[in-house]
């Protein structure tokens, strides 16, 4: 009965929530005046901010229809999937390097796509899986950051923030976030890496590598690294595995993103066109072998065949 | 693919579990400790669900502290399997389930006896005197059925689970390389090279 007399009542407080949801209801946003005093009840009128989702009965389930989870060709929403990025820990700071190309499908949706999020001078993160949910928390890890930073008069390690950003994922698990990301960065402890993803996986760890193309890129990268790599060798051994994954991985290419990050923060290195290096190599920069990666390149002239070559 | 063992002997259990992390075809990390340590007394291997493994055993972890905390001495491992089975199975019925399998082995210092329990996901629970989960199941359950000595010594415990590892190395098409391997008995907790 009681509930019955709050359902028609106009003065209880229940109905006045009621007013003031149907009045926020109206707005997709938050009017500024949500964050103040909504009638007294502040942003409770909408409870806590939440995302639109589809209005129908799972919507998990519909995302699942309508993208290409599983390769569907004729899904109706693509999501960005083909990468190739890498990062690795050595005595001189990380490397961090990725490719540029942008997949929708079979089709190269963008040749000069940011795959490298500067969360903040000291933080670097990696997008590897759907672009926009990468793009999106990644950003939002940023904020979070930096209001750490403001709380506590100190920069967030690369631990806490991977860890955010985890436990953050976590709570989307099993609604269709799509993401691989590495947070890379220097804190109080030295540099570190952690690998982050949408199952809610956080590992620690010195050498990693996301997206498709990542296999290629592990061939090449387990091979040179070393510990005791010289900064020199570190930049171009990124460099060189996002050629490998670029070279092999349709799905990966266009150029290649280097960044350094040392004591004082990150530096970019630069943006290297990934045929560019087949051909010519990466140009002039230090410890570059100053010729083509590509095999026809590097074994030019060199055959297996013991057979005298005949005089034409 | 996931492996863990565990086997009791006298007055002692043995718990190992692979070190691998893996995402599809590629090992991500391959010295990844997948056992925790709840007590002085009390180990816990955990695999399944990449995620849900971590969050869950810190959970845990969490929550076994606390008692401690509170009360002064730590959860008796009957005691403390018992609270995890019901949390795996509370968590079962709930929107979101841990798919967590667990090895837990603990040494009872009241009782003076070492005990194993095997849980899985759905929340059951079974004292053994040994346990695997994972493919290595397959070949390492009739070994054991074969070799385990409930009164072994800790070097001939420590030889059966050997048996184990190099039986999954040699049958099973992807089998993980490196284990981490722990003991608990009366002392407390150590890690062993195998």
């Amino acid at each position: 009965m009681n509930t019955f007399v709050n359902q028609f009542s106009t003065s209880s407080a229940l109905s006045v929530i009621r007013k003031a949801q149907a009045l926020v209801d109206d707005d997709e946003e938050f009017s500024d005046a949500a964050w103040g005093s909504e009638a007294g009840f502040g942003n409770l009128a909408k409870g806590v901010p939440s995302f639109s989702v589809p209005a129908v009965h799972d919507p998990t389930a519909f995302l699942r229809l309508h993208t290409d989870d599983h390769a569907d060709p004729n899904c109706r929403i693509k999501i960005q999937h083909g990468t190739t990025t890498l990062a690795f820990r050595f005595q001189g700071g990380v490397i961090v390097a990725v490719d540029s190309r942008a997949t929708a499908g079979s089709y190269i949706a963008s040749g000069t796509v940011k795959k490298v999020i500067e969360i903040n001078p000291y933080l670097l993160g990696t997008m590897a899986g759907g672009a926009a949910d990468c793009q999106y928390w990644e950003t939002y890890l940023g904020i979070q950051c930096r209001l750490h930073e403001l709380r506590n008069r100190e920069r967030i390690s690369v631990a806490a923030a991977s860890k955010y950003l985890s436990n953050l994922v976590y709570s989307y698990k099993g609604m269709g976030l799509s993401m691989g990301t590495m947070i890379c960065g220097w804190d109080k402890t030295g540099p570190a890496v952690f690998y982050v993803d949408s199952d809610g996986t956080r590992l620690k760890g010195d050498l990693f590598s996301v997206g498709s193309g990542s296999t290629f890129a592990y061939g090449v990268l387990d091979q040179g690294y070393r510990w005791d790599l010289t900064d020199e060798e570190a930049q171009e051994l990124g460099r060189r595995s996002i050629y490998a994954a670029g070279h092999r991985d349709a799905f990966s290419g266009n150029t290649c993103n280097l960044y350094h990050v040392k004591e004082d923060g990150w530096r970019f290195l630069g943006n290297y066109d990934i045929t560019k290096m087949h051909y010519e190599g990466p140009g002039d920069v230090p410890g570059s072998a100053k010729t083509g990666y590509g095999y026809d390149v590097r074994v030019e002239g060199r055959v297996s065949s013991a057979a005298p070559a005949v005089a034409s | 693919m996931e492996c863990s063992f565990a086997l009791t002997g006298k007055d002692y259990v043995i718990v190992a579990a692979d070190t691998t992390a893996a995402r599809s075809i590629v090992k991500m990390k391959g010295d990844e400790d997948k056992i925790k340590t709840l007590g002085p007394h009390l180990l816990m291997a955990y695999s399944g669900e990449p995620g849900d493994t971590v969050q869950f055993a810190e959970y845990v972890e969490r929550n076994i502290r606390l008692y401690q905390i509170r009360n002064l001495y730590p959860l008796r491992p009957a005691s403390a399997a018992s609270w995890i089975r019901r949390s795996l199975a509370d968590s079962l019925r709930s929107r979101s389930p841990y798919s967590v399998n667990l090895l837990l082995g603990g040494y009872d210092t009241a009782a003076q006896t070492p005990s194993l329990y095997w849980i899985d996901y759905l929340g059951t629970i079974a004292t053994v005197p040994f346990a695997c989960h994972g493919y290595g199941s397959y070949f390492a359950l009739s070994l054991l059925d074969r070799y385990h000595n409930p009164e072994g010594s800790l070097e001939e415990g420590l030889e059966t689970l050997k048996r184990c590892i190099d039986e999954v190395a040699k049958r099973l098409v992807v089998s993980p390389g490196k284990y981490k391997v722990k003991v608990v008995d009366k002392d407390g907790i150590r890690e062993i090279e195998l």
